[in-house]
Order: structure tokens, then C-alpha cells, then sequence
């Protein structure tokens, strides 16, 4: 399994990455860690004729929490170090604990977070997190600099609002009020992709009730799936048995997931079901 | 003399020179773009020890320590690795150097069968026993988890990965 001949340039600036990649006369491909693209190389399901390895970019290796409170997560930074870093731990939790269901831990050691998100696996957990987190994708192309919020930057499977000669520069996750938050998944083999997985966000009030809920899937759609039914199922509950089985008939309700050869649509839905319940429960213990 | 031919450009400028660190010597390679860190490892610099498997990044066999982090070698382009720091399994004993604490515990408890995997089994135990902290029974299960042993002699491995740790960081 080699891949087939590509040319490799390593920029070192945003600019000249872009150029390479708004060249019009080849096929070039951004490579960060490499751990989605270069298997899709070798079994020669991709073909580019350039590669362009940002990771050696000056700034892209940037993590860091902003002046406002925002964390800031460079195109060149591995899922490994973002899993374990303090900030994150402390602050977004939903981030470390989406990165810890990802393969293994070389897998991780090399993969980006930025890298995951633009590759868009629909099955994969990185971008259900950052629906969840409503993060804000930065991209730089030939015709400037723009931020897309979460929300629109999945657009299909293995599509991203991210043009072919456009670079993700950094992912932004605003600071939120605390939250506990949990992601559970159900996969054929411990770090394989999720069949499906549900990440959860709950926001406990002074009252001891759910002040406000986030739910999003993955391997539920082509896209990460927000579910505002169950969220409204748990909002100004005591997140309690009641409030869980509302959470979870929203699901069968509303979630409709494709059929395919891991699982048909109605597994996936029960699944999809069972998984809210378990995660609602861990990230309410937490909250 | 008859030499044999050098092989035709892929492509133009997809050879790279690049200088890492293996095993401690500094090499100075040129490579192609889609040449993989194995092959490199394997068929240009001879080290046979790091066993390529799936090389689609699932069976762990071909891991190897790039900056003292496990990585898949069939997942990492040679070129990537320009100016890293790398380490297969031969720079654990050279020579007639005594084994490592992790090659003579999978020795001792026998934690291989046909020994195919062992190379990644044994370089992951390593960065688990290089780790400033004893990671935890569920950091140690989730490392082991990324290696595939065909012959599934994994009771042996865990018990070998234990007591290397135990070596190393007291029981």
C-alpha cells in the first residue's frame, strides 16, 4: 500500500501555503498529521499531486488561551498535546474527551485537531465536538481571511466550507459558563470510528436544574447532528429518569441516521438513544 | 561494471534531501515525497526490526519513537521526519549491550508468540516506561490497545508491560 507520486512542499508562512495551494495547475492537498490522508494515499483513494505540510509553518503550532478567554487551537497542533493540556482539561473537557476516543495514542501523537475537522469523517468525534462548542474555524485562502462558525463549516461527508485552495488556520473555542460535559460512542473495535457517538454539554442553574443543554451526534448523518429535541427535553429539568427518557424518545423521534453496512438506520438510532442517556448522565455528575 | 539504473523521476521535485537522528547517528538521506517512514527505516537504511504490518495505521507492528513519541511508521512520510530525533527497537540493545528493563520483562514473562508485533509492542512499553509519572492501568490498557497481536498473547504482554513499569517506577 504506497501511495502513488506526489510532489511535497514544507512552506514556512500562511502566504506561501496558500499560494501553493491556489496554484491552478496542480491538485495540491494540505497534509498536517497525515493519519486520515496518508492511509486514503496509500490505498490510492486520493491522488494530489502536491502535498503541502503546514506543520512547519512558524505560529501554526500555537495553542494557547486568548485575553478574552478563547481558546485558540493552531492548524499544526497534535490532538495528543491538546488532550492534555490543563486549559483544555479544565475548560473544555468535551475537546480532551473527544481526543482520548480517537485510535491510539501514536495516532494521536501525530494527528491535528484542525486536521480532523476539515478531513470531516462524519463518524469522527472532533467535529461533533466543535458543533457542540460552537467553535469558530478560521480560514485563509487567495481571497483573505474569514471565520466560520461550526454550525456551517460541515457541509457533507468529507466537505468542509474550507475551498480547495484555502487553509484552516486555527480553530477558536469561546470560553463558556462551566458545563459538565461527556462523549460516548459505540464502535466495532476501541479506537475504530464511531457507528455512532453522542457528545453532551449540560449547564447546571443555581436551582440544581439543567439551565441548558447541548446535544450533538456523530455517525448519525453526513454531517455532526445537533438535536435541539432533546435538548429541550432536559432544559429546566432535574436531568432525572423522567427528563432522560424524554431525552431519549426525542431521539427516535427525530435523529435519522443512514443505514449502511455497520448498522442499519434503526440500530443506529437505538444506539444513538442509549448513548444520550449514558453521557447525559456522566456529564450531569460532572456539571 | 554493471550498475543498476537509477529509477526514472516520479515526479521532478519530489526528492528531498532530509537529515535526521536514527538510533543516535545523524543519517543524511534524499527521498521521494511518497517514500514512507518504514520503508525508509527498512529498505534504504537496513533496520528490519521495525515490521510493517497493515500499513494502514490499525496493527501497531511498525511503531517507532519519532521525539520520543510512539508513532505509526506506515503513516509518517519520510519527509516528515526531516531534523526529528528517531528510535526503532535496534537502538534498544545494541551490540552485546545488556537487554532494557521492557526487553528482558518480555523476555522473562514471555509477552511475544510469533514475535511479529513485538517490535511496536516493545517501543510503546518503552515511552510508557520513559514517561516522567507511572501512567495509569488505563493509560497502559489504551497504549496496548493499538497493537494487534495475531497469535492474541496479550496476557503475557500486559504482564511483561507491568513489570517493566514496576521496574522502573516501583511497585
Amino acid at each position: 500500500m504506497k501511495p502513488a507520486p506526489f510532489d511535497y512542499a514544507a512552506p514556512r508562512s500562511i502566504g506561501e501555503a496558500v499560494a501553493l495551494l491556489a496554484d491552478p495547475d496542480r491538485d495540491a492537498k494540505v497534509l498536517a498529521g497525515g493519519q486520515s490522508l496518508i492511509p486514503m494515499l496509500g490505498m490510492r483513494l486520493a491522488r494530489p499531486e502536491l502535498l503541502v505540510d503546514v506543520t512547519r509553518v512558524p505560529g501554526l503550532d500555537r495553542l494557547h488561551v486568548d485575553g478574552a478567554g478563547a481558546l485558540h487551537v493552531g492548524a499544526s497542533v497534535r490532538q495528543a498535546r491538546v488532550a492534555a493540556d490543563p486549559d483544555v482539561r479544565a475548560g473544555w473537557p468535551l475537546l480532551a474527551d473527544a481526543i482520548g476516543l480517537i485510535g491510539h495514542p501514536p495516532i494521536r501523537h501525530r494527528g491535528t485537531l484542525c486536521g480532523s475537522l476539515v478531513h470531516h469523517d462524519p463518524a469522527a468525534e472532533l467535529p461533533a465536538a466543535a458543533l457542540a462548542l460552537d467553535a469558530r474555524l478560521v480560514v485563509e485562502g487567495p481571497r483573505g481571511r474569514r471565520t466560520v462558525p461550526a454550525a456551517e463549516f460541515f457541509v457533507a461527508t468529507f466537505q468542509t466550507a474550507v475551498e480547495p485552495d484555502e487553509l484552516l488556520v486555527e480553530a477558536v473555542f469561546d470560553r463558556t459558563p462551566p458545563r459538565g460535559a461527556a462523549f460516548a460512542e459505540l464502535a466495532r473495535r476501541h479506537g475504530d470510528f464511531a457507528t455512532v457517538g453522542a457528545a453532551v454539554l449540560l449547564e447546571r442553574a443555581a436551582d440544581g436544574t439543567v439551565r441548558s443543554a447541548r446535544v450533538v451526534f456523530c455517525g448519525a448523518g453526513s454531517t455532526p447532528v445537533r438535536l435541539p429535541a432533546a435538548e429541550d427535553a432536559l432544559t429546566g429539568t432535574d436531568a432525572g429518569e423522567a427528563a432522560l427518557a424524554a431525552a431519549a424518545a426525542a431521539v427516535h423521534a427525530h435523529l435519522e441516521p443512514g443505514d449502511d453496512v455497520h448498522a442499519s438506520a434503526e440500530y443506529r438510532r437505538e444506539a444513538a438513544a442509549h448513548l444520550l442517556v449514558r453521557a447525559c448522565t456522566e456529564a450531569w455528575e460532572r456539571a | 561494471m554493471n550498475r543498476p539504473a537509477t529509477p526514472p523521476l516520479a515526479e521532478p521535485s519530489g526528492w528531498h534531501d532530509v537529515r535526521l537522528t536514527v538510533n543516535g547517528t545523524e543519517v543524511a538521506a534524499q527521498v521521494e515525497s511518497r517514500l514512507l517512514l518504514g520503508d525508509l527505516l527498512r529498505d534504504r537504511l537496513g533496520l528490519t526490526g521495525t515490521h510493517l504490518g497493515c500499513e494502514h495505521g490499525v496493527c501497531g507492528a511498525c511503531t517507532v519513537l519519532v521525539d520520543g513519541e510512539p508513532v505509526r511508521a506506515c503513516l509518517t512520510l519520510a519527509v516528515q521526519c526531516d531534523g526529528a530525533d528517531l528510535r526503532t527497537v535496534e537502538s534498544l540493545a545494541p551490540g552485546d549491550a545488556p537487554l532494557t528493563g521492557v526487553q528482558r520483562a518480555f523476555h522473562e514473562c514471555h509477552g511475544m508468540q510469533c514475535g511479529f508485533c513485538t517490535p511496536g509492542f516493545v517501543m510503546t512499553a518503552t515511552a510508557l516506561t520513559e514517561r516522567a509519572d507511572r501512567p495509569s492501568d488505563a493509560e497502559v490498557a489504551d497504549a496496548l490497545s493499538g497493537h494487534l497481536c495475531r497469535c492474541t498473547g496479550y496476557r503475557n504482554i500486559r504482564r511483561a508491560v507491568r513489570q517493566a513499569l514496576d521496574e522502573r517506577f516501583g511497585e
